[in-house]
């Protein structure tokens, strides 16, 4: 368990440095909602190129990771019912909030915006009581 | 030159996304499973990731970036009806299979089909979303 906090912070700190990057590179929020959705609506067309490439480097990075560290673990359901009604929660929630866990989350509260506090606030409310109604009530996950 | 920017950003924020273990659906429901077997690890990578991006936001004051423009003007702070009713439909769909945009992505290529599916369903609801929207300004207005 203790390992698992060194790893996590040393892997926030890339994150960060990640954001830091593309802030300081290209002038832009790291936010992975907004560069997905950006591609999606067509309201990110002029930058379409530089988006479809930070994704490619978010997805391709990992595979060479795996090379080195067991990590393979995802314990995704397999209920495609919950992952279905999980995505689309997710794709309309972070769209209409303007934002996710990286750039409400990391970039914002990191610029200590005052949305990106009661975005972070709400989404961890809300998953929190997801979790708790689902596991500990229902039993369901 | 921004495209090459682009692929280190990705690369790093891919990177620090499996390091971290945000990958791995147990450990993000593990952290809002507060009534469980709590994991606080997404703390310490959200802590992690806040460091560099303050320092960055610091240098940035009076600066342009690297390739020209500027830098992102700081967000009206209003928070209207949007900001909190998607940001609770967003903490829902986390809580409920552990994934977020970010780590969904970057656990594509090795996931297998859950991971598409549910990036199926989001690319959906990301095109639904002014849809939705629209169908909130109709019960209740945004401001």
């Amino acid at each position: 368990m203790q390992i698992d906090w060194i790893y996590g912070l040393i892997g926030g700190l890339l994150i960060g440095t990640g954001g830091a990057i593309y802030l300081l590179g290209n002038g832009r929020i790291m936010g992975a909602s907004g560069i997905i959705g950006g591609l999606v609506d067509g309201s990110g067309r002029s930058t379409a190129m530089e988006r479809i490439i930070f994704l490619a480097g978010v997805f391709i990075t990992p595979l060479i990771v795996l090379q080195f560290m067991d990590r393979s673990e995802t314990n995704i359901t397999n209920n495609i019912m919950q992952l279905v009604i999980a995505g689309l929660l997710v794709g309309v929630g972070t769209r209409i909030a303007n934002g996710c866990t990286s750039g409400h989350g990391v970039c914002g509260m990191s610029r200590l915006s005052i949305r990106g506090f009661v975005a972070t606030v709400f989404y961890i409310l809300a998953g929190g009581l997801t979790m708790a109604i689902l596991r500990h009530v229902l039993g369901w996950i | 030159m921004k495209n090459v920017i682009a692929l280190i950003a990705g690369m790093f924020f891919g990177g620090g996304l499996i390091i971290s273990g945000m990958t791995n659906t147990a450990k993000v429901q593990g952290w809002l499973d507060v009534f469980g077997a709590w994991d606080p690890t997404l703390a310490f990578v959200m802590g992690g990731a806040m460091i560099p991006m303050a320092l960055a936001w610091a240098y940035s004051r009076g600066r342009t970036p690297l390739t020209g423009g500027s830098f992102p003007a700081r967000p009206d702070p209003k928070l209207g009806r949007n900001l909190v009713v998607g940001s609770i439909m967003f903490g829902m769909g986390w809580g409920l299979a552990g994934l977020c945009p970010g780590p969904a992505i970057a656990s594509l290529g090795f996931g297998g089909a859950s991971l598409w599916i549910f990036i199926a369903a989001m690319l959906v609801g990301m095109l639904a979303a002014p849809k939705v929207r629209n169908a909130m300004d109709r019960v209740v207005p945004a401001e």
